[in-house]
């Protein structure tokens, strides 16, 4: 067994696959792992045939498999099922009762992607793990520190899901899609000849079919024998006032406007929810605008901290365009005050507020 | 790279012996064995030779042989068939928490249709105790389950004494044996079992062959409906060159098996003192009770056994632990659990399974590999107390 060997997270999406086949091609002795994750079968009412986002379904594991089999090399399946349950499952639904919006993606980059599998693969005699993420990984040959940068392909960049890695963390990780764009990917995968280069993206949150949340998070209650009564309450506007009544406080997030099942005059969004009363607070779109925030259990990367106020991009959605910001300090160093420049629509607790100095990531934590 | 097997109780690969015959056999033997005419004939002559080779691998009478497509199907004919053919208006069947999942699932389908199935909990050495046997009968228990020896463990049940306990009840006995037919001495008559179900890829045959020893006036409704082939027990076309496979397969076993099982317990124990000797915090599951020749069953304290069990095949050491699951991943045994384990000794727990091409140099090379393997993980382990 060779001392360098890589193992390539490889999910059967057109990503992963091509990541294997290139590193494949230029002699890199790799071995491909699929994470086992979640079972879908566990609630067959939630994703009936045809649904997307049927994440380690049969089908990915068979597509993952094929790719290894096309290329030669040694596959496995890792079975991390009550691993992603415990640390990403739970904290999700708890998150969304809690009256935050999570974003599961970056606590299984965390706490399963490149951390678990990194133990396992180190376990089984790779040191170094690669995957399909569309990031960058450089090194400050001053500081010495490794750094994150985002992709080729702005448009697919998934920094913003990567803010929690660490420096040992990105030391054993590459990214080598980081420096392409999507079609150019596809074009690799269909010249290496690989089954999945025509198969469709997958979605974003891979457990929840057909990106239903709260139909998730009801299907999981059920069958946790949880009740649902108990999370029912009140829709009501910044004064109080009683507007409606609503099936749980999951079912909402902050800035959404869709099914509130209120008639109003003028369009109504969710400010904010409050989940020891069990409210929902609605309220006009000015009122969703706010011009600071605090991002705590701060992670840094391109700096080792924050040690005086200074200039940052900062996203506090996948898809925000970076709004320039002031960064301070606070007196706990885990946490960072954040003051935009221009007042941000639907600041959610829960998300992350990533930091960025250009295409570089500074660092993020989670908005309060 | 050169590769050792070691995960001979998931399968074993085609003799030389087995693959000859078969080969001419599926030269020379294709006609119907119910056919009148005399290619039928010919196939009807050479079935009938297999199924003697069979009886004499159970020490049953030829007649109560019935050929099927394996392990599973025999154990699903066994356990649905036995009681599905009971007139009883409530019917019970006991069996244990360590069965195969042939025999545990076809109880949980038994259970959609009715019936009332009770699970014998072992002891902590995978043990069934014939007194909880005993325990669990009711008046109108019509089956009793119990392995012959397990495939996890290799430990071998007290097969006799529980099919003396059911029968005394009124209840059939059936046996699943298939880890234990070609590696054990089976004397059906002797064990007293009514049902006995056997696998031939378990001993150098090829997959999709086995058998189901049915005594005689033992009343069993079919699984499938068809032409009365196998005495009406299973329909369907003869798989005449697979059952001389089968045969000279279980020949094999019969001619070799007190000199192959006294070979294969030396390589065990000589595999179990070098990993013991080599590996602190480890030992042996079901180490103290009467077991197959060939199985070893080891846990390593602070380990997982997934990235064991894939580095060890990366440097060409076969080997399994627990079960897999539809998706190929694995989850912890549920044998070990059932013996008590915890999860995490369950999860660190390695199967070493023995057979014919084994050597005591392959022996030492796994013990050399599983010992770099397992340091190499404590190194790693935050679970594991580097003492």
């Amino acid at each position: 067994m060779p001392d360098d060997l890589i193992a390539v997270a490889m999910s059967g999406g057109v990503d992963s696959s091509t990541v294997a086949g290139m590193l494949h091609r230029r002699g890199v002795p790799i071995v491909g792992l699929t994470m086992q994750l979640w079972n879908q079968r566990r609630m067959p009412d939630l994703s009936p045939e045809g649904s997307t986002g049927r994440c380690c379904s049969l089908d990915d594991v068979y597509d993952a498999r094929a790719v290894a089999q096309h290329l030669g090399i040694p596959y496995y399946v890792v079975n991390f099922q009550d691993r992603f349950e415990q640390q990403v499952v739970r904290p999700f639904i708890d998150e969304y009762l809690a009256g935050r919006t999570p974003i599961p993606c970056t606590l299984c980059n965390n706490f399963i992607k490149f951390d678990q599998f990194l133990e396992v693969a180190a376990g089984a005699g790779a040191s170094r793990i690669a995957t399909g993420h569309y990031a960058r990984i450089t090194r400050d040959e001053a500081t010495g520190r490794h750094q994150l940068r985002t992709s080729a392909d702005t448009a697919k960049d998934q920094t913003y899901f990567l803010f929690g890695l660490t420096q040992e963390q990105l030391s054993r990780s590459s990214f080598p899609l980081g420096g392409y764009t999507k079609p150019q990917v596809r074009d690799l995968a269909r010249e290496l000849g690989l089954p999945v280069a025509e198969k469709d993206d997958s979605q974003e949150i891979c457990f929840v079919p057909n990106g239903d949340y709260a139909a998730f998070i009801d299907a999981y209650f059920d069958e946790q024998g949880i009740r649902r009564e108990a999370t029912r309450g009140e829709l009501v506007d910044r004064d109080g006032h009683v507007l409606g009544e609503h099936g749980g406080v999951h079912h909402f997030t902050v800035g959404q406007r869709r099914g509130l099942g209120i008639a109003a005059g003028e369009p109504l969004y969710v400010i904010a929810t409050e989940p020891a009363t069990q409210r929902v607070i609605v309220g006009r779109n000015e009122e969703l605008l706010r011009a600071r925030l605090t991002a705590r259990d701060v992670n840094w990367i391109a700096i080792a901290a924050l040690d005086a106020p200074r200039r940052a991009a900062v996203r506090i959605r996948n898809k925000h365009l970076a709004a320039p910001a002031m960064l301070f300090p606070t007196a706990d160093a885990a946490r960072v005050e954040v003051r935009f420049d221009e007042p941000q629509r639907a600041v959610t607790p829960g998300q992350a507020a990533v930091f960025y100095d250009g295409d570089l990531v500074l660092g993020g934590g989670w908005i309060e | 790279m050169q590769s050792h097997y070691f995960d001979h109780n998931a399968t074993t690969p085609v003799s030389l012996e087995v693959r000859e015959a078969m080969a001419e056999a599926l030269s020379n033997v294709w006609g119907n064995a119910s056919s009148v005419h005399r290619f039928g004939q010919a196939a009807r002559q050479r079935l009938e030779a297999s199924r003697r080779q069979l009886a004499a691998l159970l020490s049953c009478q030829p007649k109560e042989v019935v050929f099927t497509s394996g392990g599973t199907e025999a154990d699903n004919l066994a356990v649905l068939g036995a009681v599905r053919a009971s007139r009883r208006e409530r019917r019970h069947v006991v069996t244990t928490t360590i069965e195969h999942p042939a025999v545990l699932n076809a109880c949980s389908q038994l259970e959609r249709e009715g019936v009332e199935v009770t699970c014998v909990e072992v002891d902590g050495g995978c043990r069934v105790d014939p007194d909880s046997v005993r325990r669990a009968l009711r008046p109108h228990t019509v089956l009793v389950s119990v392995m012959h020896a397990n495939n996890e463990t290799g430990v071998v049940q007290p097969v006799g004494e529980i099919a003396r306990i059911a029968r005394e009840a009124g209840a059939l006995m059936h046996c699943d044996g298939v880890q234990a037919a070609g590696k054990l001495a089976v004397d059906v008559e002797a064990l007293g079992v009514d049902l006995y179900s056997i696998s031939g890829h378990k001993f150098y045959a090829p997959k999709g062959l086995g058998a189901l020893f049915v005594r005689q006036g033992t009343k069993i409704e079919p699984l499938f409906h068809g032409g009365h082939h196998e005495r009406d027990y299973r329909p369907g076309t003869e798989n005449v060159p697979g059952a001389i496979a089968l045969g000279r397969a279980a020949q094999w076993a019969a001619e070799n098996l007190a000199s192959e099982a006294a070979r294969l317990v030396e390589l065990r124990d000589q595999l179990e003192r070098g990993l013991l000797a080599r590996i602190p915090d480890a030992g042996v599951n079901g180490g103290g009770a009467a077991r197959t020749p060939n199985t070893a069953n080891l846990w390593f304290d602070g380990i997982d056994s997934e990235p064991l069990l894939i580095g060890l095949d990366l440097r060409g050491f076969a080997v399994s632990s627990g079960a897999a699951c539809s998706s190929g991943a694995t989850e912890p045994s549920h044998v070990l659990t059932a013996m008590g384990l915890s999860k995490e000794r369950a999860k660190s727990s390695l199967r070493f399974s023995l057979g014919r091409s084994n050597t005591s140099s392959q022996v030492e090379e796994l013990i050399e590999a599983v010992g770099q393997a397992v340091a190499h993980l404590r190194r790693l382990s935050p679970a594991y107390a580097h003492a």
